[in-house]
């Protein structure tokens, strides 16, 4: 079995600083790491192939540093990686990067199923695992919390809706956007470590994935981000203190009041 | 032939049009009168009688694609895409708005990669931009930090999905008048490498809180889970649901269903209460649209008195349960 996981190097989020002045994310210091959510996906891809042979590439397109990336996918038990990177992919949007990475998948030849966190939690669009499946033409299962089975050339998964989970079976090669639930991540290996720090990773660029100079980057992408700034919301309330017995008392009768006067109580 | 029109798609389920569509209607309304077009909206499903479809015209829109086959019955993304693909080629819309729900956010890109289409996920506001004409779409951005407007300048249609529970859906009129039109399929449209086997509900836990008018939500400042049953008396008192921060929903304090915030639920309540959440960007996310916000925290600088219309400074220990008793006499 062939598996395919397109990853992507994201800013370490949890914790984001803002420059209050300038409305953008203070950078230094900030760690680059795999999305999260595509940590779910290697470990999908390497769950499969452990059950069912094969080997698992991932790709990335990024700045050079990504390669980081692929490097720490290799240690969690994928085969070989490859980086996509030039300045003529910088300013992408989701539709050019699934374009993108669309073609580089073509280039790789045959293949099973293609594997994607459900989205990054930079961009947090969502959009490029369901672009992809749609450049491929190949069927595509989005926010699969369980792969049930894979037999005869398909794909039986569960995945998590509104209301519920829906099974779907798909036939291979398939493209699944995977969630957390699916499984637990795990750790880099020793052994691992070593093969990914041997690795050899190689880099393509425009000319290799025959790509038109408008189609990809900043030129190829239909959408633009015209401007940026800093969510504003501000009500001008009404403060009360509680510091002592009495004034919480009083704090509390004014908050039914305040409710009983919108028509709240029922 | 120019793109022409502004249309929602609208989601079916259970025998009913979902809310979301008619939140939809409401945002897309404004944006047909500013560009003097027509508001069309695509009803997808199987069964779909005229009574439901003019159900979207009381609420707004001026014209209803309806695509009823027995082989659209569930949401398959492929035979969707391929319907509503055929549908933008041949009526050529200028803007195509769904909400970003799992159908809305798998269906839209798929399609705006068939149509070559300019998609822009989750948004919070849309409007049309003076001169130009084109789509303004605001999303939200690095966890909510930052706020970014986005176009689509050249490519056509401008496709956008939209957050559910962000605004309130359209008011009936049943003096509205609009039409049907019935738009038939062959096999063609059905992908027979996609199957859906099954479906099973998941039982939500009363966790229904995009629905209620009144919502109490708990964060950090209640320590530690057994206190979580204040926050579930409050809200049975006042009949409401409850909410949580993800502080309280990570220390298992309350399950994920019930998340307010950028990574959990957006609501839109007549009422939320605030209980020890210190209000950061992310949890504002999901609740500053609130018709009213009271907030109860120790801390006079928590952000969340910036989006309160009545904030109390002072213990929640100390006084939810005065609030408790205020309330049994006021009933
Ligand atoms: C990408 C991303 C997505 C996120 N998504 C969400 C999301 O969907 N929802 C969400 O909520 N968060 C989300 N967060 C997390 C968010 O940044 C905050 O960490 C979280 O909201 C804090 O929860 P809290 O207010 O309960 O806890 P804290 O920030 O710890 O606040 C606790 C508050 O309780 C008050 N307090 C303490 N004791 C008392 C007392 N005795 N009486 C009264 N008040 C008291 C304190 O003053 C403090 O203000 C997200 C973060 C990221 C990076």
């Amino acid at each position: 079995m062939r598996i395919i996981i397109p990853i992507k190097q994201v800013p370490e989020t949890s914790n984001v600083r803002m420059d209050e002045s300038t409305g953008t994310m203070v950078r230094e210091g900030v760690e680059s790491i795999i999305n999260p959510l595509d940590l779910y996906a290697i470990e999908a891809g390497v769950q499969l192939k452990e059950e069912h042979g094969g080997s698992a590439t991932v790709l990335t397109m990024g700045p050079p540093s990504a390669e980081k990336a692929l490097r720490e996918a290799i240690a969690m038990g994928c085969d070989e990686a490859i980086l996509i990177t030039g300045k003529e992919f910088a300013g992408s949007d989701t539709w050019a990067t699934a374009y993108t990475l669309s073609s580089a998948i073509g280039k790789l030849g045959a293949y099973d199923i293609i594997l994607a966190g459900e989205r990054a939690t930079d961009g947090d669009t969502g959009q490029v695992g369901p672009e992809i499946s749609s450049f491929l033409d190949i069927p595509l299962a989005a926010y699969v919390s369980s792969i049930i089975e894979i037999t005869d050339g398909k794909a039986t998964v569960e995945r998590l809706l509104e209301d519920g989970y829906e099974t779907l079976r798909v036939e291979l090669p398939a493209l699944l956007t995977v969630v957390k639930e699916i499984n637990f991540p795990r750790l880099p290996t020793l052994g691992g470590k070593k093969k990914a720090k041997e690795a050899e990773i190689p880099v393509w660029s425009r000319g290799i994935l025959e790509i038109q100079e408008g189609e990809l980057g900043l030129k190829g992408s239909p959408t633009r981000v015209d401007k940026i700034f800093t969510p504003k919301v501000l009500r001008d309330g009404m403060m009360l203190k509680a510091h002592d017995e009495q004034s919480a008392q009083n704090a509390a009768k004014e908050i039914v009041k305040f409710i009983k006067e919108k028509n709240l109580l029922q | 032939m120019s793109s022409k029109g502004v249309w929602t798609i609208s989601e079916w389920g259970e025998d009913r049009i979902k809310t979301i569509s008619f939140e939809l209607l409401t945002r897309a309304r404004p944006l047909a009168d500013k560009l003097n077009t027509e508001l069309s909206s695509v009803l997808i499903g199987r069964g779909l009688e005229d009574e439901t479809a003019r159900e979207l015209i009381y609420r707004g829109a001026d014209k209803i694609y309806v695509v009823d086959d027995k082989n659209l019955e569930s949401f398959i993304v492929e035979n969707y895409s391929a319907v509503l693909t055929a549908l933008i080629l041949k009526h050529k819309p200028e803007i195509v708005v769904a909400g970003a729900t799992t159908m809305g956010r798998t269906l839209l890109p798929h399609v705006a990669v068939k149509v070559n289409a300019g998609l822009t996920a989750d948004c919070t506001s849309l409007d049309i931009e003076e001169g130009s004409g084109n789509l303004l779409q605001v999303r939200p951005a690095i966890g909510g930090n930052i706020m970014a407007r986005i176009k689509t300048p050249e490519k056509r249609p401008q496709m956008a999905t939209v957050r559910p529970k962000t605004i309130r859906p359209a008011q009936r009129d049943e003096k509205r008048q609009g039409v049907i039109i019935r738009e038939r399929f062959g096999n063609e449209i059905i992908d027979s490498r996609v199957e859906r086997v099954g479906h099973r509900k998941l039982d939500t836990g009363g966790a229904e809180i995009q629905d209620a008018d009144i919502v109490v939500s708990g964060g950090a400042g209640l320590k530690k889970g057994d206190n979580f049953k204040i926050i579930q008396e409050l809200a049975k008192t006042l009949g409401g649901a409850v909410g949580g921060s993800r502080n309280a929903v990570d220390r298992g304090w309350i399950s994920y269903p019930h998340q307010v915030g950028l990574s959990g639920k957006t609501v839109t309540p007549k009422l939320y209460i605030a209980v020890g959440i210190s209000g950061s960007i992310q949890h504002l996310a999901g609740m500053k649209t609130s018709e009213h916000i009271i907030a109860i925290n120790n801390d006079p600088d928590a952000p969340i008195f910036k989006v309160a219309d009545f904030g109390v400074v002072g213990d929640l220990f100390e006084i939810i349960p005065l609030i408790y008793e205020a309330l049994k006499e006021a009933m």
